[in-house]
């Protein structure tokens, strides 16, 4: 369990690491996307993984919080996938706008030779 | 509050003066002019107040924790200083009013002389000495506005800039220094500090405190080697000369060596760094003074020498030569004042400055010409006058210095005492001779208010130098016995002592100059003479350019060498420094020592595979297939949300795909504006040598990267449950007060509503952003014409318009089910907003899930069909969000709580039965309302381009220009 989803946060990782230092702003967006999955996730395990036990306290009388699964990581994680959505959203726009202003679909507004 | 009355007073009418309008001349002097006057009379109330000690002090709470505290201190010293600077401030008010012409920007100077004005009161009465150093600063800031104050003339911005540049490194100087006399005392108090002068004396630090506060006080006051930058800055109007060259600015130097005289003096060091500069400024600035032909040129020069001569009184750290010290900085201040003000006078009224063409002045200015040449003797030090005085003194201290043997000091005092004398002659002799014809302007009497400020500081000279022990004695000997404490010598200061040889060193200086002056009359030619003879080479303008020069030079190589614009080498020096320095704190694991692996699950296993393939897919196809990339990034996405579910996170899982979604949908409206690009195998480019390298090198940082993450993860995993966080307290809690048993949604909601609804902010920021980014877009010319996909004349469907294909083309069966969908998909978003508190759900992904709804509706029947069917107003729902998220917090507020309090209701329905509603219910509300107005504003405000786009003008062929036409 724990070993499969290190090496899953490490793929998405390295191929949103790979696609960050390409030359396209496409390949920079979508690298983006995947390294901030590996980050979402890479916080989310901080609260370590658990099978089961969602953090909903829906039992009577006193709460035993080793019987939930962590629910900081869930919180602070929930604010960032949406974060990241809206930040997405503008680097889209600023991708498309540079596209159309300087005519280049290069990270800095012109080709390299 | 009477002190803090002193330094808030100017400040805040320095900020009602900028807001009075341009024409208000006479409100602004009246406004700024009773300012200085309460403030005079204040400080000569609290006088009275003083008191057995000597001090009024008042102190204010800033960071009680760092012993760091807003003093407000005022002793005999910061007294004299006070009156000087606001009293003077007045006379230069009701200057200022006549001689400003009413087409310069009148609230603007009274507004920087106003903080100006506050500023350097707070130098003077500040307790504290980091509060002293930020008080200097704001004097720098001022000072800089003040001397640029006709920004339309490059010789005013280069004086300012360069004034600026020379004092505010000083005061950074100074910063250090006083931080290191802190670190020396253990406090920044200034009553501490003046109290262990022994131990800062004897301290290892000692030397380099001494250079770093003297670089302070010696670029402010405008000493050698700095000196350089006071005649430039006489290019401000001249009131601001006479304020800031008389009694302020360059007084803020002296004074703060005085200040610090009993905690820092007594040592070679001190005599011979303070001294020694004194000395050199004494003499060049009253040698440069005699060749200057621009009348403030000259007194500018004169009041380098004058600072000179108070620094080596300072220098010379006896008792005495203190009091010297303090005498002549008043003297200083009124003589020089009357005398800026009166060249202020010349100019305004002949339209010159230049001593080489002014002749005779006597004939048309009478009274100025009297009070003029009175200040001028007060300056060459004529007895009976104030600058006498406080001469003789100098000079008796001068004696004392050297010993019988060393007469040098001696020697450099008389030169100073023949060089001031000859150049007061060659002041005054702009009003003497015959008046020439050719001046600009006609020179008459000024108004009479304009001359009174001259005629009240001559009488003040005259006053003082007649009767000296009745007029200043007494405050004289508050402000030396505030420094000297009981160390205050017996000083008499009487006009006559007797013959002596201070008198006849003075008698000397005076017969001296008059034979100079004249020699260089009738020999050099001086009045014509344009060339500072021997020191004329040695210009500190020059090094000054030439260092900046070099400054500017070698920060422009650097940033050649070091910097770069293109993002991929930045990028690529982030993501290996985020590599690297982590491993310089890491500390070795072994892996043998962790716990064993948890269950493993096949099922699980497999999802990650897809995952993984579809991240390495993503990776691989970004550049040339992006719809295939796109698609392979929302699989990654759909993996991580159901890792979500798996892993017990119902709420990350829901969100996460909710989300994805709409992201997916987003980057599939921006794809239409990026350009075509073609796979390489058509056109048969081959890589260069260069490109695979670099691939390379990307590959291995990548892979490092990723080894790092699944290695950094894996251990971090097996480390067990970390325990003793915060997360138990929420956990326990959030049914109890948070009234909801989904502790996710409780914690957004409620315990940590604050950073959501910042978050919110955030959000509705952006989406604004996104619109107005937008607004101004330009797309590609060959991104306009309809995509060649859409206009293949094959396809049935790209002939019709949205509306056709929905109503009788390919779309028809997935419209009737799509649109049925919405009031479905509405329904599950009210659901899922519901019972968010208790069970998985929510603001956000109730507002996500809406926003989708909405999104099938535009992807299915186009932008046209669904504004006209939908009065959709995003703008109004984010404001809506935020509006009642905020509300909610305020409410708190009423019944006395802090911002955001949450409180849940209970009441009991005839059918429903019991209901808790808590106002974070109301809150997630808002949630809802920004995530819906968000998420849609930003989706069709992207999809509208597609909508405009099309009425530019077609440049396309004739079957795009056709179906265009068909469908608007």
């Amino acid at each position: 369990m724990e070993a499969v989803i290190a090496i899953a946060m490490g793929i998405m990782f390295g191929a949103g690491v790979w696609l960050l230092l390409r030359p396209r702003t496409f390949q920079v967006i979508t690298g983006l996307l995947l390294v901030s999955y590996a980050v979402n996730l890479f916080i989310f395990i901080m609260g370590r993984l658990t099978l089961n036990r969602p953090p909903l306290t829906l039992a009577e009388g006193t709460i035993d919080p080793a019987l939930y699964a962590d629910p900081m990581p869930q919180a602070l994680v929930l604010t960032a996938i949406v974060i990241g959505f809206a930040t997405t959203a503008l680097y889209l726009v600023v991708m498309i706008g540079a596209r159309g202003l300087t005519g280049t679909d290069h990270v800095d507004g012109k080709e390299t030779h | 509050m009477l002190l803090l009355s002193l330094i808030a007073g100017p400040f805040i009418a320095s900020l009602v003066a900028a807001l009075l309008p341009a024409d208000a001349r006479n409100r602004e002097s009246w406004l700024a002019g009773i300012v200085a006057l309460s403030g005079l009379l204040v400080t000569s109330y609290l006088y009275t107040q003083l008191g057995t000690n000597g001090v009024v002090q008042r102190e204010f709470g800033w960071l009680p924790a760092f012993g760091l505290n807003l003093v407000l201190r005022m002793d005999g010293l910061a007294w004299l200083f006070a009156m000087l600077i606001q009293g003077i401030g007045l006379l230069v008010v009701i200057y200022a009013r006549y001689y400003m012409s009413p087409k310069d920007p009148v609230p603007r100077f009274f507004s920087f002389l106003l903080a100006f004005m506050g500023s350097m009161l707070g130098v003077v009465l500040s307790g504290n000495l980091i509060q002293l150093v930020v008080f200097w600063e704001l004097t720098s800031v001022t000072s800089f506005l003040l001397i640029g104050y006709w920004h339309h003339r490059a010789d005013a911005r280069r004086g300012a800039r360069m004034a600026f540049t020379v004092t505010a490194s000083g005061g950074l100087c100074l910063l250090i220094g006083v931080l290191l006399l802190g670190h020396m005392v253990g406090s920044y108090s200034l009553d501490v500090v003046l109290a262990s002068g022994d131990l800062i004396r004897e301290h290892d630090l000692y030397l380099p405190m001494l250079v770093l506060v003297a670089l302070g006080a010696l670029t402010k006051s405008a000493q050698f080697p700095f000196h350089f930058w006071l005649p430039h800055a006489m290019a401000a109007p001249t009131p601001v000369s006479a304020f800031l060259h008389s009694a302020t600015m360059v007084k803020a130097g002296v004074f703060l060596l005085m200040r610090l005289w009993p905690a820092l003096s007594g040592t070679p060091e001190w005599t011979w760094i303070i001294m020694g500069a004194g000395a050199c400024t004494m003499l060049i600035g009253a040698f440069t003074a005699i060749f200057q032909h621009d009348l403030k040129g000259l007194l500018a020069y004169s009041t380098i020498s004058h600072l000179g001569l108070i620094t080596v009184l300072l220098g010379i750290g006896t008792p005495l030569a203190l009091v010297a010290a303090v005498f002549h900085t008043f003297n200083h201040a009124t003589f020089k004042a009357s005398l800026f003000m009166a060249a202020g006078i010349i100019d305004h009224e002949t339209g010159t400055r230049d001593m080489r063409h002014l002749r005779g002045l006597y004939a048309s200015l009478p009274y100025t010409a009297t009070l003029a040449i009175v200040a001028s003797a007060a300056m060459a030090g004529v007895p009976l006058l104030n600058g006498f005085i406080s001469k003789e003194m100098f000079f008796a201290e001068a004696l004392a210095v050297g010993s019988a043997r060393n007469w040098g000091m001696s020697i450099a005092a008389v030169l100073m005492g023949i060089f001031g004398v000859a150049y007061s002659l060659r002041f005054i002799y702009v009003f003497f001779g015959r008046q020439p014809q050719d001046l600009p302007r006609q020179p008459h009497e000024p108004p009479r208010w304009m001359r009174f400020p001259v005629e009240f500081l001559v009488l003040c000279c005259l006053i003082v130098g007649i009767i000296p022990g009745l007029s200043i004695g007494p405050f004289l000997s508050a402000a030396v016995t505030s420094v000297l404490g009981e160390d205050t010598p017996y000083y008499s200061l009487a006009v006559w002592h007797g013959f002596n040889l201070p008198l006849a060193m003075s008698l000397l200086a005076l017969v001296g100059g008059v034979a100079l002056y004249v020699w260089l009359r009738t020999r050099y030619g001086l009045i014509q003479s344009t060339y500072v003879p021997f020191l004329g080479r040695f210009n500190g303008k020059q090094a000054y350019e030439d260092t900046m020069l070099r400054l500017s030079a070698s920060a422009s190589l650097l940033e050649k060498l070091l910097g770069t614009r293109r993002l991929q080498p930045q990028l690529l020096l982030m993501i290996v420094l985020l590599l690297a320095v982590p491993t310089l704190i890491v500390r070795p694991v072994s892996l043998l020592a962790l716990p064993a692996n948890g269950e493993f699950s096949w099922l699980f296993a497999g999802l990650w595979v897809i995952g993984a393939v579809c991240a390495l897919g993503a990776a691989w196809q970004a550049k040339y297939h992006r719809l295939a990339a796109l698609s392979l990034v929302g699989g990654v996405g759909i993996t991580v949300s159901l890792a979500f579910l798996w892993l017990s996170a119902p709420d990350l899982a829901l969100t996460q795909l909710m989300v994805e979604t709409i992201t997916t949908v987003l980057i599939l409206l921006g794809l239409r504006w990026l350009p075509p690009r073609i796979t390489p195998r058509e056109l048969n480019i081959t890589t260069s040598r260069r490109a695979r390298l670099r691939r390379a090198r990307d590959m291995v940082v990548a892979v490092c990267a990723g080894l790092a993450m699944a290695l950094v993860s894996y251990v971090a995993l097996l480390r067990g449950p970390s325990t003793g966080g915060i997360s138990d307290f929420f956990l326990t809690r959030a049914l109890s007060e948070g009234g909801g048993s989904n502790v996710v949604n409780v914690l957004l909601v409620d315990f940590r509503s604050i950073d959501t609804l910042g978050e919110i902010a955030v959000l509705a920021i952006v989406a604004l952003t996104v619109y107005a980014l937008l607004r101004r877009f330009r797309p590609a010319p060959e991104s306009l014409p309809i995509p060649a996909q859409q206009t293949n004349s094959v396809d049935p469907a790209a002939g019709q318009t949205p509306i056709q294909q929905v109503e009788t083309g390919y779309l028809k069966v997935p419209s009737v089910y799509l649109r049925l969908l919405l009031p479905i998909m509405g329904v599950i978003a009210a659901y899922f907003f519901i019972r968010g508190h208790n069970l998985p759900g929510g603001g956000f992904v109730a507002g996500l899930t809406f926003s989708v709804a909405i999104i099938v509706q535009y992807m299915l029947a186009g932008t046209q069909w669904v504004e006209s069917h939908l009065r959709l107003q995003p703008h109004r729902w984010i404001a809506f969000g935020l509006w009642i998220a905020c509300v909610t917090g305020m409410g708190a507020w009423l019944l006395g709580y802090p911002f955001l309090t949450s409180h849940t209701a209970h009441y009991t329905l005839p059918v429903l039965g019991e209901i808790h509603l808590p106002s974070a219910f109301v809150f997630d509300l808002g949630v809802f309302g920004v995530v819906v107005g968000a998420t849609l504003l930003i989706l069709t405000a992207l999809a509208h381009q597609s909508v405009r786009s099309h009425r530019l003008p077609a440049t396309t062929a004739a079957p795009a220009a056709a179906a265009h036409k068909e469908i608007f």
